[in-house]
Parts: C-alpha cells; structure tokens; sequence
C-alpha cells in the first residue's frame, strides 16, 4: 500500500462494522486521498456500501449496528463522542444509488441545504442554487423550470440535481453510493464527465458495480470482498497487476 | 367444483351489492321524506333561516349548521396539532417498544362509544368549563374540547400511515445534506406527506361533524344563532336525535331535511378526502 503524495483527507484505521451478530465490516484499514476519486468495488454485499455509510455516520439509521475503530477527517476521530453529526455531514456530503430528489421544485431542493445551514436572504440562496446547478452541468436544462417539481426530471437529471443539492452544502468529501446504476449510459457518461470536474475541488468516494466505471474515472481503488478489504491500490494497479488472485478474478470478470 | 366455485362468486357478489343497495335506500329515503319540505318552505328560508319552531311551522337550519362548523372548527383547533404531533411521534421519534403500546392505546381510543365521551364531558368538562369561565357549561367549547378528542384515532393513524409510507430515502437523504431530525421532518417528511396529513384531517372532520350522541349531552341543545364558545348550541345531527322520537307531519319531515343538509357536507368532505389522498406527489 504506497501512502505518498497526495495529502489523505481521511483515514479510516483497524474499522470493524456489526449488524446486531452480524459482522459486516472486518479491520478495514484504508486512507482517502484529498480531491482524488477513491472507488470501491466488490461483489454485491461485500460491505462496500455500508462502508461508504460509515464515512458520514448514515449507518446510524438503522438499529442495533455497532462500530469499533477509528475514522479520521482531516486528522479529526468522527466517532469520538462529542462529535457534531449534524456538521459532520455536511463536510461529508453524499449522493444515493437512486436519485431521491425531494417531492419540492427544483429550486427548493438545492436551496434546502442552505435553507437549513440558517441562509436566509433571497439573493443569496438563488445565487447558491445556480451555481451549484452550474457546477453539477444542469443549469442549461433547468434554469427556465425552476419551479417546476423535480421528480419530473429524467433519472440522469434528477441525479444530476442530487449532485448539485450536495454541493450546495459546500462539502469536502462526496461519497457516492452507485450513482449510475438506475441510469442510462448516456446519463452515466455526463456523471462521470462531472466527476472530473468535481475533482478539481472535491475528495470523492464512489462505491460501483461497474468494473469499467472504476478504471475510467478512479486513481485509487479498492476491492471489498465478504467484509474485507482486500486489495488497495491505484487504479492502474489494480487493473493491471492485481496482488490477490481475487481482486484478479473478479476486475478481469471470472468471479462466479 | 367449478359449480361450486361459481355460487360462492354469486354470493359474494351479492352480499357486496346488497350494502351498496342499502346506501342508496337510505339516501333515496332521505332525500323522499326531506326533500317536499324543503320545497315548501323554500331552500333559502330552510338553510339561511334563523328561527326552528316546529309548533309555528318555522324551519329555519342556520343556527344548526353555524354550530356544527364551530364545533367542528374547535375540535380541529385541537386534534390537528395534537394529533400531528402524535403521528410525528409515532412514526419518527418513539422506541418501537413504546410504539407497540401506545397504538393499541389509540385504537382503543376509536373503539370507545360516544357515549362514553359525552358521559365524561358531562360530568368532568362541563363543570370545569362553567366554574372557570362563567356560562351554562354545556357549551361549543366543552363539544369541541370532546370532539377534539374523539378526532385524534383518526387524524393519527392516517397522519402516521401517510408519513410511514414515505420512501425512506427522503429521510436519509435529508440527513445526508446535514440537516438535523427536526429539519429533515419539519421541511421534508411532513411537506411529502401533506396529501394524507390532510385527508386525515378531512376524515376527522367528517366524524366531528356526524357525531351525535356526545353532542347531545355536552352541548345543551339551545336553539338559537351561537356568538361565543361558551354558549349553548345546537348542530344538526343533534336536531335530529333530539326530536325525531316525537316529531310528526312537516316537523317529521323538517329533521329528514336536516338529514339531507348533512347528507351533502358529508358527501363533500369525503369526496375532497378521496381525492386528495389519491393525488400523487407529483
């Protein structure tokens, strides 16, 4: 595991996840590098998700799971106690597998990050929703239907809109949790060309199903299998000279 | 077998229809025996008129359907928030141990016969009201008070089914973009759930104003134009429970006319229920 530049913005040591009996996550060690792609693949229920989960504490939700280890943002414990969920989650923003825009218009849903971080002056939340539309590649679509309800945006475009409510918060890290899997390759294209964009300021962790959207858009990767994770290298690496013949089988396409 | 099959379908048909049949006999019914009064004296005279005299022939309803919106907006004033609160509760907030207790509690608050209410508005809210704010006691304040509470079963077991039945990533993705539980429930679960928090609170309305039995014994059944929440009032279905055991002629047909009035709020209410709980959030 080559830890060099660039600087880690999170590092996540000796993490161990329980669903009631159930040991979900087994001593993941692993560092997110600062404004790289980090992806993370594996089999179905190998535990990629819930990790993206454990990142911003969303794993919470569900009752009677239990976490030991440690995970730092920026050098910060985010399960010590005392931490500031709430805040915490607005540095680690996230975006969903499906797109769950909220039942509101289009406006509405990227001003509701700022609405609740207390911004109240009308020029400034507009501001904030067109830029942050700009910045997720959706402003040309939707700058004349504002109003308009957004589950009547295309899958890619509701995507795109959770993206653009996500920046809104102004995030550091971005974790998403297969964006593309309900889309179409055209909307998944646009995803990723947003991916490299958002890279330029934005750490970013995305968990896929799809083999060739980790090599396209990652410079780390990391493969997940039955709770472990097992190989961590740079994408390159990898895909080329995987250590673990499981890693081998599953990105060259022989995992059963 | 097939033979059967087709006789318990028949049968069941019909037991379905035969209940159908007996909604329109009633309505059939009410609207023959109410109806040729309400074309005698006229509609205006019937719905806007102040004065009910049987013994002089006036049958005038104003009064009655004045009471029975105030009755029913007071105890909206307080089953909405009540009851809403109840639901956030239920459904956001509590250990699902406590839940599992608290809404057999609310069933069972459904399952108590109206009598019962009135009973209790009797004998503790009518004094308390009489002590502490002067009047009768028997008055639209302790009607509303009752109905309140007669409202709240059903305002929360809807409330709480419409904001469970939300996709669960509305809430995590609220949660996600940093905002707090109170946020995420207040400006995202509550605004997604509106078409059901709001048919609940129509269903309510329907109950509060069909409720006769309480309101008979708790409101004092005064015939006259109510000015405050403690005075004495009459609703129509209290009319109608008051004096159909001895009402005959116009009278007799006065009290089904009264029928017909509520027939039609009812009907709307229901009407604006289903529709808007059919709504999609679109």
């Amino acid at each position: 595991m080559t830890e060099s530049n660039p600087p880690l913005k999170m590092e996540v040591r000796g993490l161990h996840f329980y669903y009631g009996s159930n040991h979900a996550l087994k001593n993941i060690n692993i560092v997110i590098r600062d404004r790289q792609i980090t992806a993370l693949i594996g089999p179905s229920g190998c535990g990629k998700s819930t990790f993206l989960r454990t990142l911003n504490r969303l794993n919470e939700l569900i009752p009677q799971t239990r976490i030991e280890g440690t995970i730092r943002l920026d050098g910060e414990d985010i399960y010590q106690p005392g931490t500031d969920v709430v805040a915490l989650r607005q540095r680690v923003g996230m975006v969903f597998q499906r797109p769950n825009p909220f039942p509101k218009s289009i406006f509405e849903n990227v001003a509701f990050g700022p609405r609740v971080l207390g911004v109240h002056t009308k020029s400034k939340i507009e501001e904030k929703v067109e830029q942050s539309l700009k910045a997720a590649a959706l402003w040309p679509e939707v700058s004349d239907r504002l109003h308009l309800n957004a589950l009547g945006l295309t899958l890619g475009q509701q995507q795109r809109l959770c993206i653009a409510r996500v920046l809104a918060v102004q995030p550091e890290v971005i974790l998403m949790d297969e964006p593309c899997s309900a889309l179409d390759p055209l909307a998944t294209l646009k995803i990723e060309e947003l991916m490299q964009e958002l890279k330029k300021k934005y750490t970013i962790v995305i968990v896929t199903h799809n083999m060739r959207q980790a090599a396209r858009t990652s410079g780390w990767t990391g493969f997940f299998h039955l709770g472990e994770l097992l190989e961590y290298a740079t994408t390159e690496d990898i895909f080329t000279r995987p250590q673990n013949p499981q890693t081998e089988n599953y990105v060259t396409g022989r995992y059963g | 077998m097939a033979m059967k099959e087709k006789i318990i379908e028949k049968i069941l048909l019909l037991t379905a229809f035969s209940s159908i049949f007996i909604l329109g006999l009633i309505t059939f019914f009410i609207f023959k025996e109410g109806l040729p009064l309400i074309l005698k004296i006229g509609i205006k005279a019937f719905l806007l008129g102040e004065k009910w005299i049987p013994s002089k022939g006036l049958f005038g309803v104003f009064p009655m359907i004045v009471s029975s919106f105030w009755v029913t907006f007071g105890a909206l004033l307080l089953g909405i928030p009540l009851g809403l609160a109840c639901a956030i509760f239920l459904s956001e907030l509590i250990p699902p141990s406590v839940g599992l207790l608290l809404r057999p509690a609310i069933q069972l608050l459904a399952a108590i016969p109206s009598v019962i209410y009135g009973f209790w508005g009797l004998i503790v809210l009518v004094p308390l009201i009489q002590n502490h704010f002067g009047g009768p006691g028997l008055s639209i304040l302790a009607g509303s008070l009752v109905l309140g509470f007669m409202i709240l079963p059903t305002i929360i077991t809807i409330s709480e089914d419409s904001l469970k039945a939300l996709p669960p990533t509305y809430k995590a993705g609220a949660l996600a973009l940093g905002a707090t539980h109170w946020q995420t429930i207040w400006r995202v679960l509550i605004p997604a759930a509106r078409s059901g928090v709001v048919a609940s609170v129509i269903l309510g309305m329907g109950r509060a104003i069909g409720e006769t039995m309480a309101m008979i014994m708790i409101l004092g059944n005064a015939v006259k134009m109510p000015t405050s929440f403690l005075d004495s009032a009459r609703t129509l279905t209290t009319n109608i429970g008051i004096e159909m055991g001895y009402a005959s002629g116009d009278h007799r047909q006065a009290l089904f006319a009264t029928g017909v009035v509520l027939f039609f709020i009812i009907m709307a209410l229901n009407t604006l229920a289903i529709s808007l709980s059919r709504r999609r959030v679109h």
